[in-house]
């Protein structure tokens, strides 16, 4: 059964947690005991309805302020397929949780309430699609019951979307547009809502299970980071030397041969394993461990590429785009650790080239440094060389983390430009 | 892997890429096994992640001492067969050292006690991860957990301050005293694990299968009778036929009436059941908020 990975993104109040709710009820998929809970929950805060966005918002102090804080992952299943739905945050303080719900996500929902139209978070959002260059964005035009269920509402919002599209290189065709009312559940399971005779797409569930899963990166040139070492030291696996990992990109076979990077070995693949069976070829996503028929030295951090693919990727000195997801302000000149894959190593930031100001999407001319939930470009330098690729060219080995050494915390995610 | 699979194998690969982190990051890390589905599932996991090597950490069992007997000899068989380490910890110890008191009345259980008893071992072995089954469909809290969620000194969650986790880069850096607790089955659903172990072809303890016992009923719910349990003049043993559909401590967890006594009669019964598997559990059921607030003072 294929996996479908999904984010909402939306500004507060304009009911991302209804419209899941809404999904997960009209598709049975709430069992009766939760209900119960949230019509209980419902009825205590004085409501006359059943809340919806109780069933996401599980933190205290969520229920306590009525908002999403932090990502929220939901699950439901159709025939077909599973869903995994990280219902993402709206407040513009949580941004760094709707990017942590977002880059595991092929597609993204992006709600609008139809009284308000295209607002700063929006924008932000289809920054943040762009960034990640999402596959899919679905664009819900929501409480539409709240504008009388006019189309001239939904148009005008249509066209404001796609003109920001334009702007930031978002292709149109990746953009479809829902007019629905989360609340009454129109156009979220079943299309053909009477309310607005005048759409004739389909409802978003139809369209959720029309998008092709996958991300295409069986296609690419093989990328395998190595996890893992494994030695059994055991008398029937004497000898065995395993190289443990999660195929980023690409595919491989027994008999290839390989480069270790970064020693630019060559050696050849005389095994492959999935759990406890071998098997003969692995491609994108799968865990696998691999035997080498040479005695070459590979450790944790280290990438194996494939010898007939060429061009191996290998940087120190590398633009990138990032989003900033600390308190503290980052400016030029600091260190920090970068996490790519399995490989850690020690960065500068050379320069800040640029931050972006959000609302127009230019360059924020004053700006020299970034604070929490900025948006820009910089220039690192790192102390080894890393294997990345430009994010453009393989989202699976173009993405890192930029970790504080003092703090521990990851403080924020790059793509190599 | 084939397509003919309804597991939906995307789930395996990350899991295994998640163990296989957690070995590779932390020197002293262990795995949480209580004896049910998700953490047999776990160890499964655990196995074809460093083939043909041993499991490359140690179980670690809380024993409340209000365990099933049931859950207790497949563990120790499942450990006899696979070569894992078990080390085994006792709530009953904590009550005796007078660290934590056991609590009284018609509901009393011993789940809450079983987090100083945790935490008191995390100390003792200075395991500085903790990898366990927990799942984000089984409770919304839990639904908000990242798959590397650092814990403070004291174990404790802070849901405000959780770190950002990007596609599938896991930060797992902590400072000394600081742990991580490792969730490799947090996209899973319940039905999820019931598809892989029919897939997988996974021994459970006989619990989770039909089979007649002594209960009683409470609020609705059917009781597993033993010397655990308090019970009222009115609360009459009777034998049912029922089974689990999760294994925790006897006092607060409830059976379900069911003739399903294969996995594929369960997994039918799941996908017509109307109650959530956590519905049957009480420690959820004592606030609005059980689980976060057991969470901020460091239930796994």
């Amino acid at each position: 059964m294929e996996v479908l990975r999904i984010a909402t993104a939306g500004s507060v109040d304009d009911g991302k947690s209804t419209l899941i709710g809404r999904l997960l009820y009209d598709t049975r998929s709430i069992a009766d005991d939760r209900l119960e809970a949230i019509s209980q929950a419902s009825k205590r805060k004085g409501l006359d309805f059943t809340d919806l966005s109780l069933l996401t918002d599980g933190l205290i102090a969520e229920r306590e302020q009525g908002i999403t804080i932090d990502v929220a992952h939901i699950y439901f299943s159709t025939p077909t397929r599973k869903y995994i739905i990280a219902d993402t945050p709206g407040h513009v303080e949580y941004t760094r949780n709707m990017i942590t719900g977002a880059s595991n996500a092929q597609a993204s929902i992006v709600l609008i309430d139809a009284r308000n139209g295209v607002v700063e978070q929006t924008r932000r959002h289809l920054y943040i699609a762009s960034l990640l260059r999402m596959k899919d964005v679905i664009v819900c035009v929501n409480k539409m019951d709240l504008v009388s269920f006019e189309t001239s509402a939904f148009n005008a919002i249509r066209v404001e979307v796609l003109g920001l599209a334009d702007q930031l290189g978002i292709d149109r065709s990746t953009l479809h547009f829902i007019p629905v009312a989360a609340k009454g559940g129109d156009n979220v399971v079943t299309a053909g809502s009477d309310n607005m005779p005048w759409y004739k797409g389909p409802s978003l569930l139809a369209l959720l299970e029309s998008l092709q899963p996958g991300k295409g990166l069986t296609d690419l040139p093989l990328r395998f980071p190595v996890q893992y070492v494994i030695r059994p030291h055991q008398d029937a696996f004497h000898d065995f030397r395993g190289y443990a990992g999660k195929i980023a990109s690409g595919s491989w076979s027994v008999g290839d041969s390989v480069v270790v990077l970064p020693s630019a070995r060559t050696a050849t693949i005389s095994g492959l394993f999935k759990g406890t069976e071998a098997v003969s070829s692995a491609s994108a996503g799968e865990s696998i461990t691999v035997t080498l028929a040479e005695d070459v030295d590979v450790s944790r951090g280290n990438m194996l590429v494939r010898q007939d693919q060429g061009g191996y990727p290998e940087v120190s000195n590398f633009t990138a785009r990032i989003a900033w997801m600390d308190e503290h302000e980052m400016k030029e000149g600091k260190t920090f650790l970068l996490q790519h894959a399995q490989q850690v190593v020690k960065v500068k930031v050379l320069g800040v080239e640029e931050v972006l100001d959000i609302h127009t999407f230019q360059r924020a001319e004053e700006k020299k440094s970034f604070h929490l939930n900025d948006i820009g470009t910089i220039r690192l330098k790192s102390a080894k060389p890393l294997f990345l690729d430009r994010y453009a060219d393989n989202p699976a080995n173009g993405a890192f983390i930029l970790i504080d050494e003092f703090s521990n915390n990851t403080v924020a995610v790059g793509f190599v430009s | 892997m084939s397509s003919s699979s309804i597991f939906p194998r995307a789930l395996e690969e990350e899991a295994i890429y998640i163990m296989r982190e957690v070995a590779a990051q932390f020197e002293r890390p262990a795995l949480l096994f209580s004896g049910g589905k998700d953490s047999i599932t776990l160890v499964h996991l655990a196995r074809k992640a460093f083939y043909p090597a041993a499991i490359p950490f140690p179980l670690l069992h809380v024993d409340t001492g209000h365990n099933f007997p049931e859950t207790i000899a497949f563990r120790d068989e499942l450990v006899a067969r696979t070569g894992a380490r078990l080390i085994v910890r006792y709530v009953q110890d904590s009550i005796d050292q007078g660290k934590v008191k056991e609590e009284t009345g018609k509901f009393a259980s011993r789940n809450m006690l079983q987090t100083v008893t945790l935490l008191d071992a995390i100390e003792e072995f200075k395991f500085d991860a903790c990898i366990g089954g927990a799942r984000r469909d089984e409770e919304k809290a839990r639904a908000k957990e990242r798959i590397f969620s650092v814990r403070d000194d004291f174990g404790g969650w802070d849901a405000k301050k959780q770190r950002p986790e990007l596609f599938d880069m896991l930060n797992g850096r902590i400072h000394v005293g600081e742990n991580v607790r490792v969730f490799p089955i947090s996209n899973w659903t319940e039905l999820d694990v019931w598809n892989y172990i029919k897939e997988e072809g996974l021994d459970l303890p006989s619990l989770y299968f039909s089979h007649e016992r002594s209960i009683i009923e409470r609020d609705g719910f059917y009781w597993p009778h033993s010397e655990f349990l308090q019970t009222t003049p009115d609360e009459i043993p009777f034998a049912a036929t029922v089974r689990f559909r999760t294994v925790g401590d006897m006092t607060c967890t409830a059976a379900v009436l069911s003739e399903a006594d294969s996995v594929d009669d369960i997994i039918s019964e799941i996908l017509e059941a109307t109650i959530s598997e956590r519905g049957a559990r009480m420690d959820d059921k004592r606030s609005e908020a059980a689980m976060e607030k057991r969470k901020q003072v460091g239930y796994f």
